[in-house]
This record gives C-alpha cells, sequence and structure tokens, in this order.
C-alpha cells in the first residue's frame, strides 16, 4: 500500500478533480489514518488477551460480563473498551510542582516515538506504507525517542520514584539496544540489504527457508533480539522501571487520565512493532510458511499479523510467568551473557557465510 | 510550489526555530529538548539528500546517544537544572558587528561559490555502497576510528573505576 499505489488510484478514481499535490497529500494521509484505526482496534484487542491470558494463567476467569444493562458485555469483551473510556475521562493531574511543559511533551513524544515505527512494517508485498532503503535500522533509529520520553517523564513529574522509574528505564533501553542490534546485524548480513522487504524476500520459499532455520546460529539470535526486545518494552520479567513493589509505578506516578493511557497504549503498539520486527527478521515476515500455499496478498497480511500476534501473545504470557529481576541481574544478563554471544554470533555467521559461498 | 519543497521549508525552519530556541532559551534541560527537535530536523534535511543511512545513523548516534547523555549529564548534576543562565553578553555592540560581518561574508561565499549542481535523482541504492567503500577506499580510517573508540570505551571503564 505504498503511497504512489493510493495517488495513482485516487488519480484514476477522481481525474483532475482534485489538484496533484492535494491528491498526494491525501494519499499519504490515507494510510495513516489506517493505521491508526488499526492501532486503535489492536489497542482493544492486544488489552482484552492480556487481561483474559493473565486470568488464565493465575486460574482465575478474568473479565466476565452478565445479564443485560451495563456490563462488560459477552466473555467480557467490552472490558477494554470500558477501561479506555474511564482513562479519558478521569481527571487530568498535572503535579503543581512538575515541570509542565515537558509534563505534557513526555506522552506524545512516546507516541510518536512507537507510532511512526509502524510505517516501516511491511504487512505484504505490496502492502507497506514506506519501504525504506534502511527499513529495519529506521526502527531501531526511531525507538531511541522513546529513551527521551521517559526520561522526561520521570524528571518532569518532580517525584522521586518517578525519577528512578525513568533513570532505570533509560539505563535498561540504551543497553539492550546493543544486544537486539547486534542479533538484526547477522540478520542484515544474510539478507546483504537493511530494507525490510529485501530481508523478506530472502525468506521466501517455505518455512525453511525462514532465517531462523538458516544456520546453526540463527535461534540463538532470534532468542537474544527477543529477550532484548522484551527488556526494551519494560515488561515483566524486566519492568524495573515501574516495578509496583518498590518504585509506585515507576515513571508513570505521577501521570493519570488519557496521558496515562498514551504511554499505556505505547508500550502496547512497541510490543507490537518488536514482534513484528522479529517476524520480519527471522520468520519470514509476510511469507506463508508453505512455499505457492495462501500467498495471495490478503493471506500475506494474515501471515504477518498472526506471526507477529504470536510473539505479542509469547510476550504476555512471559509476563504472567517468570518473576521480575533484580537491577544487577538485568546488567549481568545485558553486557555479560547477550553481548558476548552476541559478538559470537555474528563471527561464527560471517564464516558460516564465507564457508557456505 | 510542489509539496516536496513545501515540506523541505517546514523541516528547515523546525530545524532553525529549535536551534534558536536551544540557544536562546535560559533553562539548560530545555535547551537540552530543544535540541532534539533540531537534530530530528536535521535527519530530516538528510533524507531530502537521499542520505537516509545518515538520517537513520543522526537518529541513532544524536538523538538516542548524545542527546540521552546531554540530558543524563543535566539531570544527574546537582542543581544545574534549576540555574537560569543569562543569555545576555556584556559586550553586545562588538559582538553585533562581528556577527554582521561574519554573515555578510558567508554570504558572500555562497554566492561566489560554483556550486556542482547534480539532478535530484533517487539512487536506487543507498546504504550498500558506504559499506564497500568503507571496507575498501576507506579502511584504514575507518579501523582508526574503531581503534580510538576502543581506547575510549577502555579509558571511560577505567576512570570510573574505583582505585583499590
Amino acid at each position: 500500500m505504498t503511497v504512489d499505489f493510493i495517488y495513482n488510484f485516487l488519480n484514476d478514481l477522481l481525474p483532475g478533480f482534485l489538484g496533484n499535490d492535494l491528491l498526494l497529500i491525501l494519499a499519504m494521509l490515507l494510510p495513516f489514518f489506517a493505521l491508526f484505526g488499526f492501532i486503535t482496534i489492536y489497542g482493544f484487542g492486544v488489552i482484552y488477551a492480556e487481561l483474559k491470558v493473565s486470568s488464565f494463567i493465575q486460574d482465575k476467569t478474568g473479565p466476565m460480563g452478565q445479564g443485560y444493562g451495563f456490563h462488560a458485555g459477552k466473555w467480557g469483551l467490552l472490558q477494554p473498551v470500558a477501561d479506555g473510556l474511564h482513562l479519558f475521562f478521569k481527571e487530568d493531574i498535572i503535579p503543581a510542582t512538575a515541570d509542565r511543559p515537558l509534563f505534557i511533551l513526555a506522552p506524545f513524544l512516546i507516541f510518536i516515538g512507537m507510532f511512526v515505527g509502524i510505517i516501516a512494517i511491511p504487512f505484504g508485498e505490496a502492502i507497506i506504507i514506506s519501504d525504506m532503503n534502511i527499513g529495519i535500522f529506521y526502527i531501531l533509529g526511531i525507538g531511541s525517542l522513546a529513551v527521551i520520553a521517559l526520561i522526561l517523564a520521570g524528571w518532569s513529574s518532580n517525584n522521586k520514584w518517578a525519577l528512578y522509574g525513568g533513570m532505570r528505564s533509560a539505563a535498561q533501553i540504551i543497553s539492550y539496544e546493543i544486544p537486539a542490534g547486534l542479533s538484526l546485524i547477522v540478520v542484515i548480513l544474510l539478507a546483504s540489504s537493511l530494507s525490510m522487504q529485501e530481508i523478506i524476500s530472502y525468506q521466501s520459499g517455505g518455512i525453511f527457508n525462514w532465517i531462523i532455520f538458516d544456520n546453526p546460529f540463527m535461534p540463538i539470535a532470534f532468542i537474544i533480539f527477543f529477550i532484548s526486545a522484551l527488556a526494551e518494552t519494560n515488561r515483566t520479567p524486566f519492568d524495573l522501571p515501574e516495578s509496583e513493589s518498590e518504585l509506585v509505578a515507576g515513571f508513570v506516578t505521577e501521570y493519570s487520565g488519557a496521558r496515562y493511557a498514551f504511554f499505556f497504549l505505547s508500550e502496547y503498539v512497541n510490543m507490537f512493532v518488536i514482534s513484528a520486527v522479529a517476524a520480519t527478521a527471522f520468520l519470514g515476515g509476510w511469507q506463508s510458511p508453505f512455499p505457492n500455499f495462501l500467498n495471495t496478498p490478503a493471506w500475506s497480511v494474515f501471515w504477518m499479523i498472526s506471526k507477529a500476534f504470536f510473539l505479542v501473545f509469547v510476550m504476555i504470557w512471559v509476563r504472567w510467568t517468570v518473576p521480575r529481576l533484580r537491577v544487577d541481574q538485568l546488567m549481568h544478563l545485558c553486557w555479560k551473557v547477550f553481548i558476548p554471544i552476541g559478538l559470537f554470533n555474528i563471527f561464527g555467521v560471517s564464516i558460516w557465510t564465507v564457508l557456505r559461498g | 510550489m510542489p509539496v516536496a519543497e513545501i515540506v523541505f521549508w517546514l523541516v528547515a525552519a523546525f530545524t532553525i526555530i529549535s536551534a534558536s530556541f536551544v540557544v536562546l532559551n535560559n533553562q539548560l534541560l530545555y535547551s537540552a529538548i530543544a535540541l532534539l527537535f533540531s537534530l530530528f530536523g536535521v535527519a530530516g534535511l538528510y533524507i531530502f539528500l537521499w542520505a537516509d543511512f545518515i538520517a537513520g545513523i543522526q537518529l541513532i548516534v544524536y538523538i538516542g546517544g548524545i542527546n540521552v547523555l546531554i540530558i543524563f549529564g543535566i539531570m544527574l548534576t546537582n542543581k544545574i537544572s534549576s540555574v537560569r543562565l543569562s543569555q545576555t553578553n556584556v559586550q553586545q555592540g562588538v559582538g553585533a558587528v562581528i556577527a554582521l560581518w561574519l554573515m555578510i561574508l558567508i554570504s558572500l561565499v555562497i554566492s561566489k561559490t560554483p556550486w556542482l549542481q547534480i539532478e535530484s535523482s533517487e539512487p536506487s541504492e543507498t546504504v550498500s555502497v558506504i559499506g564497500t567503500l568503507l571496507l575498501s577506499k576507506y579502511l584504514l580510517p575507518f579501523e582508526a576510528i574503531s581503534l580510538l573508540l576502543l581506547g575510549a570505551l577502555i579509558g571511560a571503564a577505567l576512570l570510573s573505576r574505583e582505585a583499590t
């Protein structure tokens, strides 16, 4: 769904009706509206999934609506809608001692950082908003906006817990960007391109051509990437920045209402972006697991979304299963385990590529 | 005016406005945040030059690295974030004259230079050329820089270690 395609489509549909420039702007805005709709629906879906999966793991029923009237719908399906409305109608509190402009800026910054990452994610051969030459690199780079947003949120709240949370999250995200980057370098090495579409076309032709099964080093790279990505989303077992038992709620302590919802939503959007990157880089992206089977454009959207959603599900699953790490364990895991293994991986894959020719 | 040109002027204005905010603002942390937006605008300008890889580097190194370091430095330095900096200088008259003279000089140079005009067509490949050049023609500088960075890394680790 590149902009050019929409532009040509609109041009055929309304020839000479609008100016060319206006049409181009419209063609650029349309995918963004589609994306916004997707994120909204995804947000409701993933919050419901989180509630239900966590409940099943803890042997509860989770949200259940009974009878008629203002209940949470059948099987509690309307619970995320209720939660969303609840957050948006809550009073918006800005602490008197907070740094007001930065306090307001931080949620927007983190949401923009997460949102613009999606435009480089391919959902099919032609269904990508922008097929950049540097797609995978761009997503990594734009993610660094989140670090600044989290520090700002922590600092501007003027609250010691929030500051601790912000500092912890920044240290954590910056540290874990390195092993995530190292394991993506291996993928780039194999596909010899930074473009998301070319990485996917390298993996065409069934499940055994996927990069994760390309050579014995790749499953290790995938696991390192996925765990590092999990750490970058600040979710359990890596939720030290917002660990309730020590920091109240970390950098979101002073946030309430719609601003809190922005942080909340951007965490889930980030989960999706990272899962989609993992699916693209290691699991064949929008390609079907079987060659020449269900490979039409509509199915490619299905494959991409189901692969990404499976990884999102694994993230939820991990969150409700594994206890939180300590700060020293977190840093030990990153610097003394993942980075040496990641460097070894690059070395191994380079030799493998040279030997195989 | 084509859309691309409008976007270019918007990005340029965004960069310059946030850059002037960096200089004119008297709160250190706000300057650092404005620097973030300015660097972001510069990344946008790189994209107009078909240098998308440099733009990505700009995002990762300058925004994700250096700007975060600056903000960290400001926040961790005791009470520096509440210091109001004076933005006016004692020697305003002389400064203005020198600045004006520099501006005239630079605009003269810009107008006199025979600029190399290349056609603005999209190159098919922007990244792999950089990689090839780095590992062939510019291999020695590349290796020298990596040695320098390694030295800086070890030095930083050594300095931050407590003497035992």
